[in-house]
């Protein structure tokens, strides 16, 4: 199939950026759409043009590292789907794709479409982890974990922190982020015990790095290559102001 | 100035201080627009119904009376400020857009919160001129009735009042218009709310958003019944208002 790609081209953080566009022949429609833009890279080194930096890792949709706004669609217009899993069959032959990268003040631009996600790193550092010494992996069922429990702390854990839900959504939030890896921790016995200052401190973090307000859209949700759902939202926005009342109170 | 007053440096709300805020005070006007379409509807009783509800809510108590419209006041500029600061955060979170804007999930009610918003409070502004303080049709405030009067002392004849008011084409169109963006308002208000305050789950999420449609048509029915049925009633299609009123009310 033959493509024209409009890709964001930025070679700094201080640079303003624009849009350039090259035409593709002959891409498989068995490749992903990475696979797509190595070839676009190949292309443009032949004809001397500096390559599109994009991120990328394992390539099979685990590790969080790719990214790319496609066609408006964070990830691109599949649902629970990463931009490495994300097939040439989706598109048409001739069609223009637009490619941007997850724009967010919190996620400036370090070169054409990758960004730099370290906010993600502060919100984590912020409350993200379990300060008591873990030791080596307990016998199975020592810590008696409801089955119900550990599966929705499970559907939380996958998040694999890409930050799809901050460029899908319309106002930048990472509550998405926040209240998936709070609630991880905070529905097991282990993350119990921290669970209030968690929470109080990942959001202060959150708030911090830029990120915009939550204005209960679904847009991340839908967005999600792991379809974390809204009910962490609402999780951490119980969590949050039990934390603060107990505190009032205290 | 409240913008500058919660957003200065000695007192900064988390983002979530003001959903909850939004949420609150959202509560407080949800159930206002309930409570006041109930008490619209007793015109649907006749004459003596409505003038004798309104000729009670006027005779509270005045630190009742006063209390409530400052409460009310009150939740209205916060839930507006509060939604300005918002809006103007989340402008600043992303400082250059994307080229190409696409929505999977959200619909037109949720992402047009803020315009909704701005014409209900217009609205508000209006209605109040319009109804409560008559300012501007002040030959309303003479529109007086023994009708519905708890003591045989005159009233104020609120029911011809609205029937006077809705006899104008273009102020019922508007009012109906008006409750349509307020329905659609609370069609993501109302589930919002819950969401925001973390009152939702997973087992409950699709009969809560459920709810909260059914909520927000309630409300637009209820309230559009009044002035639909004045202009239905005005150009013959139904036979319902007393128009005796009315004869005392073409002498103004």
């Amino acid at each position: 199939m033959n493509l024209t790609l409009k890709v964001w081209r930025q070679s700094g953080p201080e640079d303003k950026g624009r849009f350039e566009s090259h035409e593709i022949e002959d891409v498989s429609e068995d490749s992903s759409f990475l696979e797509m833009m190595d070839q676009l890279n190949e292309l443009l080194l032949s004809k001397g043009i500096e390559p599109v930096s994009f991120d990328h890792d394992c390539r099979e949709g685990i590790c969080g590292m790719c990214s790319l706004n496609i066609n408006g669609f964070a990830h691109g217009p599949e649902d629970s789907t990463t931009t490495c899993q994300l097939h040439m069959r989706k598109f048409e032959d001739g069609d223009v794709i637009t490619i941007e990268p997850f724009r967010a003040r919190a996620f400036p631009v370090v070169r054409d479409l990758i960004v730099d996600r370290s906010s993600f790193d502060k919100i984590i550092q912020a409350g993200g982890y379990i300060s008591a010494r873990t030791g080596s992996a307990p016998d199975g069922n020592a810590l008696p974990i409801p089955k119900a429990d550990s599966d929705k702390a499970m559907d939380a854990a996958a998040c694999i922190g890409c930050g799809a839900c901050v460029a899908s959504c319309k106002n930048a939030s990472a509550m998405l982020f926040t209240s998936a890896k709070a609630g991880h921790l905070n529905l097991l016995p282990q993350g119990k015990a921290e669970k209030d200052k968690r929470v109080v401190d990942m959001v202060s973090a959150m708030d911090n790095a830029g990120f915009g307000n939550c204005r209960n859209y679904g847009e991340c949700s839908a967005a999600c290559p792991k379809d974390i759902s809204l009910d962490f939202i609402a999780k951490l926005n119980r969590d949050h102001a039990k934390a603060k009342l107990k505190k009032l109170f205290s | 100035m409240i913008t500058i007053l919660i957003s200065n440096k000695y007192f900064t709300m988390s983002s979530l201080f003001k959903k909850y805020l939004m949420a609150l005070t959202g509560i407080v006007l949800i159930g206002f627009v309930f409570v006041h379409m109930l008490g619209n509807l007793q015109i649907l009783l006749g004459q003596e119904s409505i003038n004798a509800y309104a000729h009670a809510l006027q005779s509270l108590p005045l630190p009742i009376l006063w209390g409530s419209r400052i409460f009310l006041f009150a939740c209205v500029v916060l839930h507006a400020f509060t939604a300005i600061l918002l809006i103007k955060e989340n402008r600043a979170a992303r400082p250059v857009p994307n080229e190409v804007e696409r929505t999977k999930r959200a619909g037109w009610s949720s992402l047009r919160m803020g315009l909704t918003g701005s014409i209900i409070l217009a609205f508000v502004v209006f209605h109040l001129l319009h109804f409560t303080t008559r300012n501007l049709y002040p030959e309303y405030g003479e529109l007086e009735t023994a009708t519905g009067s708890p003591d045989g002392e005159m009233i104020h004849d609120v029911y011809t009042m609205v029937l006077v008011g809705f006899r104008i084409d273009w102020i019922s169109i508007s009012y109906v218009i008006c409750m349509f963006l307020l329905c659609r308002h609370l069609a993501h208000g109302v589930s919002s709310t819950f969401q925001s305050l973390g009152l939702r789950s997973e087992s409950w999420s699709s009969k809560l958003d459920l709810a909260s449609k059914a909520y927000a048509w309630v409300i637009f029915v209820g309230f559009s019944i009044v002035p639909l049925s004045v202009l239905a009633d005005k150009y013959g299609l139904i036979s319902f208002y007393s128009h005796n009123s009315l004869k005392t009310a073409d002498l103004l």
